[in-house]
This record gives structure tokens, C-alpha cells and sequence, in this order.
């Protein structure tokens, strides 16, 4: 089987869906004929109609909007905002229907559809193009956010957004479109949307990350075992809503975490995960959590961008500030 | 029935695509040849300015850039009727504009480099800067337009938007406000038939984009985007209507966008070599060059003089760009607040301290 990105899985996954679910209709700006500005949807409109794959008209209220209508009437919309960036004029359909429609009308009506937006820095691209605010979304009652972080993850969890009843926000780590290539079996085959990933086992550490930054903090985790630190490396995935058992379980054997994340610092997932740790194993800490993000800062254009973005050497630093306390 | 209401979309082409003049009332500023002049010299920089901007993103010297070939008459036809005090709210490629009202070409490569000390642009220190988002600065226009109003000051704003931005909610609510106030604002739609790979015709089942005033109760006007002679005249006279209390005005102006949508994009993907060379048949520079030909004030010597000027500032620009110390790693947080706040002087410190010892 040949290996391939987590682009491609991701087209592998909406290709899987349209095939085997006709209610799946895939839309956005430039998704038809383009196939997407990073081809996401690369030869689904030839290969699927333009009847299910399609182009609107620029304007992302509109693109949420027809989320929720035609998800609320049976259908299964897969709706594309061209960058993470752009969402803010379809908030209001998410915030204001998409996440309520289930509750307003205690059970007769759902939107079971997903948002996808490629999300967070690290391309060298233009103003708001590289932003990480996966928290804004984390923040409404109702939604679920999950982001992959593997092309197999992609795989997975795109298939279990498209068949979830509820509304996803589905955000993609454009840093990592294109850079790890995995065997991605093609059967259809979806990922829980309610558990971390545990990515690398280890007994003194637990590291929580999710998005691109698995990346470094994996690094960082094979660094520290060349100096006999074993890291846990979680995956959260689905950043809400999180699988608190999984990290709970982790820290009360490590006793020490570290939360590494692009975002920025206050009010984040970080802050929700600290925040939930502290709740329910502040006991089985023996150093205080540390959160490496970004600053509370505007992302800067790409001159600062690396500045910004945490590094292998913040989060090894980071691991070994817990470590200085003793059990 | 009885008919309620009835509207009619006028079309203004002053200079046709072979220059020739189809009035016999050319505005003062195009009997002026020293006028057009400035007008074509502004306009042949910004192209000479696209293509070194290329050049330099293909050479891995800029950032993602998006081109505005072809669209120099309706950019620099723009900057030129607006008067200083005038507000310029830009999308992302009206450089030409802006090049005539005095941002450095320059800092417009700072910008794309990635460098937000591009946007702390020279030229009027009231525009706005570039703006990412679509359509979004209509809604902030039309506020910079109420508060022109509001002062009693004799001043407008334009907002320049695509095609594309024409879909936005945002647009048609600015629209919208713009009428119910008489705001004194322009909104100027540079439709160059394409909105990355989606076409005009897919955006909008309506016959013109023009015609999206007249809901709002405010004039609708389309022109000829590559006749800078017209760009100018609309656009100056619903200034002038503007600045004197009448109203908004919506400007259509036809063009194409002759390149891909920027950098990144490929138009291959979805358009005909065909259709492009057929805009390029009618594209905008070369007709403003008839025209003064015509005016008998210019002639190949003249033209290959003022290429090499160009030529000369654009590659002064390049120097200066590529001499541009990077920016500190504190600017990330230094304009942030009027004071930065003391949980942010502490992430300031901290950034300094690790991004030392990641080095
Ligand atoms: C709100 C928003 N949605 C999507 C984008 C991505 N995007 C950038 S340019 C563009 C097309 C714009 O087309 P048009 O308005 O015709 O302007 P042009 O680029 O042709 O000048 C799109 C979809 C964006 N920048 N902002
Ligand atoms: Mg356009």
C-alpha cells in the first residue's frame, strides 16, 4: 500500500463518505474545479458531480448556513472555509444554530454537519492565515472540535465527523499537510471522536498536545529519552469534548504534566486542560503544570512566525522544570 | 401591474481599447497632458513593480503576493481622483492606488515579506492598511465615512473590494447603511471576472454587480476598469457628490485579472489561455500610451526612458527591501496595547529569554 499526506487522507475520507452515503454533499469556495487552494477536494467534483461537490459564492455565513438548513433536513453537509481565518462570518450560524438546533428543539431537529478549515501557522502565509483559535470554538456548548494530527488520524476522525449527529468543527494542521506520508487503508474504517490518542508511552512525564505541534513535542520527546526521560505523548484529537480519563490516568502515573499548543496562552485548551487536571489529580502532581504556547499576541506575519511558534527546545525545557521536583 | 420602480445601469468607456476617444467631453484632467502623464507613469511603475514582486517570491526573496497586472488603471484611476484627506480602505493588491497617493513600493514588499512594519505605510497616515479578510472593510469604511460626517468634515472614503467580495453579507450591510445615512463614502467593486478560481457568473445570478446599489437606495454605476480616463472622472464625481452631502455611490469597474490570484495559486487549474489572451488584448496600459500619443506628448524614446526610470526605483525599492533589518522579536508585543499590560510584559520577557536560547 502506497503511503500518503494527511491531505490526502483527508481526500480519501470525504471521497469514502460520498461514495458510500449519498446524503454527503462537499462546499465551499474554489472546492469544485480548483479542488480546494490546498486540494483537499482534489478531482471529487469530476469524479462526483457538481450536484455534491460545488463552489458557492464567496461569503462563509452562507456556507454555515446551508450547513445548518440542509443538515437540519436530512442531509450530510461537509462545508469548507478556506482558511480557519475566514470563519468568523459563519460563527454566528455555528454559535447561534448549529450548536443549539438539537436543544432548542429538545431532540426533533440536528445538524449533524461538519466545518473543515485548514488552522495554524507555520506556511509563511498572509495576515490571518495562520491563527489558532481552536478555543473560541472548544468554548460553545454544543460543538465538537477535533483536530488530526496524523494522515491515519485524519482518515479516521473525518469519517467519524461525517457520520457524527451533532455539529464538528474539523480543523486541519496545514503545517503537517504535507509533510509525515502514512499507510491509510482505505475501508471506511472511523476513529472514536471521544478519546485521546496516546502516541508514545512513558513514566515521567505526561506531555498533552494536539494539531502540528505533535510534531515537536514528539521530537522533544525522543530527545529527552536519549537522556533517560521517558515521555508520555497524548494526542487529544477531539479538543472538545476532551477525554479526560485518558489524561487523568496518564498524570496520576507520571505526576507531571506539560501542555504544549499554539495558541495563545490565556483562556485556551491548555488553560481548560490545567484547569480539568488540577480538578481531578492536583493530588498525583508533584510540579506544576506547564503550559508551553504561544504569547497572547497577534500571529505575526512570517518574519516573527517561528518566534511564536513553540519550539523543540521550549518544550524539553519545560519538561525538565517538572522534573526538578522530586516525588 | 403598475410598475413601482425602475432602474437602469449607465456605462461609462471614455478611451477605447485602441485610445480613441469616444466623447466629445473629456474631463479637464485629460486635456491635461501633464495630468495623464503622472497618471501613466504611476501606472507603468505599479507593473514594473508586479513583475519584480514575482521575481522575487520565485526566488524565495518575498512571501505569497498577489499580482495586480492588468488591473493599473483602475487602481492608479482611483488613487488619482481621490484627494488626500480622502480615506483609502484597500483590499490587498490596489497598489496602484496607493503608490499615487505615496506608499513606498518598498514597504508594499515588506508586507509580503512578511514584515508588518509594511503596513506603517508613507502616503496619507489615516488610510487603512491591507485588508485579508473580504469585504470587511466596507463595514469599517462606512464608519470612517460616519465619522467625516458627523465632524462636518468635507471628506470621503473609499473602499475597494473584488468581485467576490460583492457575496459578503458584510458588503451589502455596508451598502445598506451607507444609504439609510447618506454616508460619504465609494465603494469601488474591481470586478476582474475572477474570485481565485470561481468566475463572476457564479457568483451572482445578476447582470451586473453595479446594480446591488440600487436596494440600498444608492447610485449604481458600471465603466470600463482598463480606461483610467474613466475610472478617474466616476470615481472623482461621486467623491465630489460625496464630500458635498449627496450620498454613496457604488462604481462597478470592469477588468481581468491577467495573472493567477497570487503566488500560491495556479490559474491553469481553471481558466483558458484562450480567455486571457483576449484580455490581454485590452488591457490598460497600452491605450493610456496611444492616447498620449495622440496628444502628440509621447513617443518610443519617451517610452524607453521612462521603462528605465521605472526600472531604476523599482530596483532601489528591492534594496532597501532586502536591507530591511527583520523585525525584533518584542514587536510581536509592542503594539499590542497603548501599555502593554503586566501579564504581557512578563510573556515579553519570557519570549526574549527562549528565543536567546533556541538560537
Ligand atoms: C472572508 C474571506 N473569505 C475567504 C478568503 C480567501 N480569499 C482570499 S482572496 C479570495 C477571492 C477574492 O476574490 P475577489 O473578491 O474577486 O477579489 P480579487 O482577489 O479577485 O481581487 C478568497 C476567497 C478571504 N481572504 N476572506
Ligand atoms: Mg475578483
Amino acid at each position: 500500500m502506497s503511503k500518503i499526506t494527511l491531505l490526502e487522507a483527508v481526500t480519501q475520507a470525504l471521497s469514502w463518505e460520498l461514495e458510500h452515503d449519498d446524503s454527503i454533499l462537499v462546499f465551499g469556495e474554489d472546492v469544485g474545479a480548483n479542488g480546494g487552494v490546498f486540494r483537499a477536494t482534489d478531482g471529487l467534483q469530476k469524479r462526483f458531480g457538481a450536484n455534491r461537490v460545488f463552489d458557492t459564492p464567496l461569503a462563509e455565513a452562507m456556507i454555515a448556513g446551508l450547513c445548518v438548513g440542509l443538515s437540519a433536513q436530512g442531509m450530510k453537509p461537509v462545508g469548507e472555509i478556506q482558511f480557519s481565518g475566514f470563519m468568523y462570518p459563519a460563527v454566528d450560524q455555528l454559535v447561534s444554530h448549529a450548536s443549539r438546533m438539537r436543544n432548542r428543539t429538545r431532540g426533533r431537529l440536528s445538524c449533524p454537519m461538519v466545518l473543515r478549515a485548514p488552522y495554524g501557522g507555520g506556511i509563511h502565509a498572509p495576515e490571518l492565515h495562520s491563527e489558532s483559535m481552536e478555543a473560541l470554538y472548544a468554548h460553545v456548548p454544543g460543538l465538537r472540535v477535533v483536530i488530526p494530527s496524523s494522515p491515519q488520524r485524519a482518515y479516521g476522525l473525518l469519517l467519524a465527523a461525517m457520520r457524527d449527529p451533532d455539529p464538528v468543527v474539523f480543523l486541519e494542521p496545514k503545517r503537517i499537510y504535507r509533510i509525515t506520508k502514512q499507510e491509510v487503508p482505505d475501508n471506511g474504517q472511523a476513529l472514536p471522536l471521544d478519546t485521546c490518542f496516546v502516541l508514545r508511552e512513558g513514566t515521567d512525564v505526561t506531555l498533552a498536545s494536539w494539531g502540528a505541534m505533535i510534531n515537536e513535542t514528539l521530537k522533544a520527546a525522543t530527545q529527552l529519552a536519549a537522556q533517560g526521560i521517558e515521555c508520555e505523548v497524548i494526542d487529544l484529537a477531539t479538543v472538545k469534548p476532551l477525554d479526560l480519563e485518558t489524561l487523568v490516568e496518564s498524570v496520576e502515573r507520571t505526576a507531571r504534566l506539560v501542555i504544549i499548543a499554539e495558541e495563545p496562552r490565556s483562556c485556551g485548551v491548555g488553560a481548560e486542560i490545567a484547569a480539568a487536571v488540577a480538578e481531578k489529580a492536583l493530588y498525583s502532581l508533584v510540579a506544576p503544570i506547564e503550559r508551553v504556547s504561544g504569547y497572547d499576541v497577534i500571529m505575526p506575519l512570517s518574519k516573527l512566525e517561528n518566534n511564536y511558534l513553540p519550539s523543540v527546545n521550549r518544550i524539553q525545557k519545560a519538561v525538565l522544570r517538572t522534573l526538578e521536583a522530586e516525588r | 401591474m403598475k410598475t413601482k420602480a425602475r432602474f437602469e445601469i449607465g456605462f461609462e468607456q471614455i478611451l477605447d481599447p485602441a485610445g480613441q476617444v469616444l466623447t466629445k467631453r473629456l474631463p479637464a484632467f485629460a486635456r491635461d497632458p501633464e495630468e495623464m502623464l503622472r497618471m501613466y507613469r504611476v501606472m507603468t511603475l505599479t507593473r514594473t513593480f508586479d513583475s519584480r514582486a514575482i521575481a522575487l517570491q520565485r526566488t524565495g526573496k518575498l512571501g505569497t503576493y498577489a499580482s495586480c497586472l492588468g488591473h493599473e488603471a483602475a487602481h492608479v484611476g482611483v488613487g488619482a481622483a481621490m484627494i488626500e484627506a480622502d480615506v483609502l480602505a484597500p483590499s490587498y493588491r490596489e497598489y496602484g492606488a496607493q503608490f499615487w497617493r505615496g506608499v513606498k513600493p518598498e514597504e508594499v514588499l515588506l508586507y509580503w515579506g512578511g514584515n508588518e512594519q509594511g503596513s506603517n505605510f508613507s502616503g496619507p497616515p489615516h488610510d487603512f492598511a491591507w485588508c485579508v479578510p473580504i469585504a470587511t472593510q466596507t463595514l469599517y469604511g462606512a464608519g470612517a465615512a460616519l465619522a467625516f460626517q458627523t465632524r462636518e468634515e468635507k471628506r470621503a472614503v473609499v473602499a475597494m473590494l473584488g468581485d467576490g467580495g460583492t457575496s459578503e453579507g458584510a458588503f451589502y450591510e455596508a451598502m445598506n447603511i451607507a444609504g439609510v445615512r447618506r454616508l460619504p463614502i465609494v465603494f469601488v467593486v474591481v470586478n476582474n471576472q475572477w474570485a481565485i478560481s470561481v468566475p463572476r457568473s457564479a457568483q451572482t445570478r445578476a447582470a451586473t454587480l453595479a446594480q446591488k446599489a440600487f436596494a440600498a437606495g444608492i447610485p449604481g454605476v458600471q465603466l470600463d476598469g482598463n480606461d483610467i480616463i474613466a475610472v478617474r472622472k466616476v470615481v472623482g464625481e461621486a467623491l465630489q457628490q460625496a464630500r458635498q452631502g449627496k450620498g454613496p455611490t457604488l462604481v462597478e469597474a470592469l477588468t481581468y485579472r491577467l495573472s493567477d490570484h497570487t503566488t500560491a495559486d495556479d490559474a491553469r487549474r481553471y481558466r483558458s489561455e484562450d480567455e486571457v489572451n483576449k484580455a490581454k488584448m485590452i488591457e490598460p496600459l497600452e491605450r493610456t500610451r496611444k492616447y498620449l500619443e495622440s496628444l502628440g506628448v509621447w513617443d518610443d524614446e519617451k517610452e524607453q526612458s521612462l521603462m528605465a526610470e521605472n526600472k531604476k526605483i523599482i530596483e532601489a525599492a528591492v534594496k532597501t527591501y532586502l536591507n530591511s533589518p527583520a523585525p525584533a522579536i518584542t514587536d510581536m508585543f509592542d503594539y499590542m496595547y497603548a501599555e502593554l499590560p503586566d501579564a504581557l510584559r512578563e510573556q515579553r520577557k519570557t519570549a526574549i529569554e527562549e528565543n536567546a536560547a533556541d538560537e
